[in-house]
C-alpha cells in the first residue's frame, strides 16, 4: 500500500530564546487507510508534526510528503488534500453550526448548491441537525468537536489530521468520537491522530508511535509495541518507611525486572503474566506499604517503560 | 479549473462569509460607522451655531460645515476599518484560533488578507454612502458640494477606502485582543484628530512643525483627497499628491499587514 504521510527526519526547532527543538529527527510511513496514532506527552512534539503535516509548520530540516506531495513546495494543493481538527475549538463564532459547514465547503470551491447538500449530509451524519443554527459557543465540548470533525471532511479531504480530538471531553462524547473516527477510516480515510490516551492510541489506532522529546521511541502496531517492549506490569506502591530498604528487599525477587524510585514510594515492572506480584507485595509490606496500583500492560506501561514517566505527568 | 479560477471561487466563498457576518451584525456595525461623525456634525454644525458660538471658519467662505464633510467620510472609513477589519482579525488571530479553519483553504496565505482588505474597503464605501447624507443635510449651516469630477471622486474613494482597510489590516495582525483599547488611545485618537478632518492641511501653515508633521498620517491624505474630489473650492493638497501618497501609504500598510498576517498564522 502506498503511504499517505511519509516523514523523514524531520526536525524542527523553534526560535529562542531560548532554542526549543521540537522535533528532534522524525521519520514515519503512514499506511493509507489507516488509522496512525501519535501517542505521547504535552509537549512531545505531536502537534508540531502534525503542523508540519498540515502546512502550518515549516520545518527545520527534513521532508515532509503527504499524499505525494512535498508540503514544503506545495502546500496549496496539499491543503486540498488534507482534513484538519485542531485540538482547540477553532470553530467561526460569528457563524452558526451551518454556515461553519457550509462556508468551509466554499472555501473548498464547492459550488453553493452542492455546498448546501454537502452541509445537510453532514449535519445528518454527525447527529448535530438540531444543532444547525447554534452558535459555537453555545455548544457543548463534545458537540462542537463533533462539528469541527465534520468540517475537517466537509471537502472530500484523503488524509484527516486530528491533533488531541478527544482530549477534555466525557467518556461518552470520547466513545462517539471514536466510532465516527472508525467508520471514516472504513470508508477509505488515512487518519493521522495525536493522543496522551493510552486507551485511544491501543483501540483506535492500526500503528501507533510512542513520541517523547521530539524523538519515535517506538513504533508499531499496538499489539507488537506492547509485547516487544516487555509487556511489563507496572506495580505503584506508596510506602511509608524507608524506600531503600524497601528497595533493597526486592534484591533478586523472580520476575522483577526493574525498580525506580517515586516520589511516595517504588515503582515495580514485573513480568506480564502477574506471578511476581505476590512476591512484590510480601517483600515490601513490612516496610510501611500503604497503597497499591497495579497497570497491566498495556501501552501506558510501555511509555513508562521507555521514558520511565508517566503519560500524563 | 485553472489556478486563478479556483483561487476566486475560494475567495468568493471568503466574501459570501463576511457578508454573511455583516447582515446579522448590521446593527452594531452602522453603529459603530455613524456614532463619531454623526455627532461630530451634530455638535459643531447643529448644536453650536444654535447656542450662539462662533464656529471655527475655514479659509475663503466656506462653512465649517463644508470643510468637516470629506474629513467625516474618511473617519467613517477608518471606523469601519477598525470595526470590520482590525478588531475581528485581532479576535480570530487570537486565542480562539478562528482564522485557522480559512487558513486551510486551498489558496496562497495571502490570498486571506487580501480579501479581507478588499471586503474592509467595500465596507467603507457603504459606510461613506450612508454617512453623507448625514452630514449634508444635518447641519444648520450651509454646506458646498461640488463634484468636479466624478472621475475624481471614484479614484479617491477607492483609493481612501483601500487605505483605511489596509490600516485596519496592519492593526488586526499588529495589536493583540487585550491591546484593542490601548490602540484607540495612542494609535485611532492621534490618527483623527491630527487627520485634517476638522481644518484642511493648507491652514496649518500657521503651525509649520505640525503641518509637517502630520504628512505621516493616512487621513490626512484620505481627507484632503476627499476634499479635493468633493469640496474643491476647500483649500487642498494637489491631487497627484494626494493620490500617490495613499497609494504609497496602502501599499505599504497592505504588505506590512499581510507579512504579520503570515507570522501570525504559520510558525
Amino acid at each position: 500500500m502506498a503511504a499517505a504521510v511519509q516523514l523523514h527526519d524531520v526536525r524542527k526547532v523553534y526560535d529562542g530564546p531560548p532554542p526549543v527543538t521540537a522535533l528532534d529527527g522524525v521519520s514515519l510511513d503512514v499506511e493509507a487507510g489507516t488509522i496512525y496514532g501519535l501517542l505521547g506527552p504535552n509537549g512531545a512534539g505531536k502537534t508540531t508534526a502534525i503542523g508540519i503535516c498540515t502546512t502550518k509548520v515549516g520545518a527545520t530540516s527534513g521532508s515532509a510528503v503527504v499524499a505525494g506531495l512535498d508540503v514544503a513546495r506545495n502546500s496549496v494543493a496539499v491543503r486540498r488534500h488534507i482534513g484538519v481538527a485542531a485540538q482547540a475549538i477553532t470553530l467561526d463564532r460569528s457563524c452558526t453550526v451551518a454556515e461553519n459547514l457550509y462556508y468551509h465547503c466554499r472555501y473548498f470551491r464547492l459550488h453553493r448548491d452542492d455546498a448546501r447538500r454537502r452541509t445537510k449530509e453532514l449535519l445528518e451524519r454527525f447527529l448535530i441537525a438540531d444543532k444547525q443554527a447554534s452558535m459555537p459557543g453555545q455548544l457543548s465540548g463534545g458537540l462542537a468537536q463533533r462539528v469541527q470533525l465534520a468540517r475537517a471532511i466537509a471537502h472530500r479531504p484523503t488524509v484527516l489530521f486530528l491533533d488531541e480530538p478527544t482530549a477534555g471531553l466525557d467518556p461518552q462524547s470520547r466513545l462517539a468520537l471514536w466510532d465516527l473516527v472508525a467508520a471514516l477510516r472504513s470508508e477509505g480515510l488515512t487518519v493521522v491522530l495525536t493522543t496522551h490516551y493510552m486507551e485511544e492510541a491501543d483501540q483506535l489506532c492500526q500503528r501507533v508511535a510512542i513520541v517523547d522529546h521530539g524523538r519515535i521511541l517506538a513504533e508499531g502496531t499496538p499489539e507488537q509495541l506492547k509485547q516487544e517492549s516487555g509487556g511489563f506490569a507496572v506495580l505503584d506502591m506508596a510506602l511509608a518507611g524507608n524506600h531503600a530498604v524497601a528497595r533493597a528487599a526486592l534484591d533478586g525477587v523472580a520476575g522483577v525486572s526493574e525498580v525506580q524510585d517515586t516520589e511516595h514510594g517504588l515503582r515495580v515492572l514485573v513480568s506480564a503474566d502477574g506471578t511476581a506480584v505476590p512476591r512484590v507485595v510480601s517483600r515490601v509490606a513490612e516496610h510501611g506499604l500503604t497503597d497499591l496500583k497495579v497497570t497491566e500492560p498495556s501501552l501506558e506501561t510501555v511509555f513508562i517503560r521507555l521514558t520511565g514517566r508517566d503519560l500524563r505527568e | 479549473m485553472s489556478d486563478r479560477r479556483s483561487i476566486t471561487a475560494s475567495v468568493l466563498g471568503l466574501w459570501a462569509r463576511d457578508f454573511r457576518v455583516l447582515r446579522r451584525e448590521w446593527l452594531p456595525f452602522a453603529l459603530r460607522t455613524v456614532m463619531n461623525p454623526f455627532l461630530t456634525v451634530f455638535v459643531f454644525t447643529f448644536v453650536l451655531p444654535r447656542t450662539g458660538q462662533h464656529l471655527p471658519v475655514a479659509a475663503g467662505a466656506m462653512t465649517f460645515a463644508t470643510v468637516l464633510v470629506p474629513g467625516l467620510v474618511a473617519v467613517a472609513m477608518v471606523f469601519t476599518s477598525i470595526a470590520a477589519v482590525a478588531l475581528p482579525l485581532s479576535i480570530e488571530l487570537g486565542a480562539t484560533r478562528e482564522i485557522e479553519d480559512r487558513v486551510l483553504a486551498p489558496i496562497p496565505l495571502a490570498t486571506v488578507p487580501l480579501a479581507k482588505v478588499a471586503f474592509g474597503a467595500f465596507q467603507g464605501l457603504l459606510a461613506g454612502a450612508v454617512i453623507f447624507p448625514i452630514i449634508t443635510a444635518l447641519p444648520a449651516t450651509a454646506v458646498h458640494i461640488r463634484v468636479a469630477s466624478w472621475g475624481m471622486l471614484l479614484l479617491m474613494l477607492i483609493l481612501s477606502s483601500w487605505t483605511a482597510a489596509s490600516l485596519g489590516l496592519f492593526l488586526g495582525t499588529a495589536v493583540r485582543p487585550q491591546q484593542i483599547g490601548l490602540m484607540f488611545a495612542v494609535v485611532l485618537t492621534p490618527i483623527m484628530f491630527l487627520g485634517c478632518v476638522y481644518y484642511p492641511w493648507a491652514s496649518l501653515s500657521a503651525i509649520p512643525w505640525l503641518q509637517g508633521f502630520v504628512l505621516i498620517n493616512p487621513l490626512v491624505y484620505m481627507s484632503e483627497g476627499l476634499r479635493i474630489a468633493l469640496t474643491p473650492d476647500v483649500p487642498h493638497l494637489g491631487a497627484g499628491i494626494a493620490a500617490g501618497m495613499l497609494a504609497l501609504l496602502a501599499s505599504l500598510l497592505t504588505a506590512a499587514g499581510v507579512r504579520g498576517f503570515v507570522r501570525r498564522v504559520v510558525a
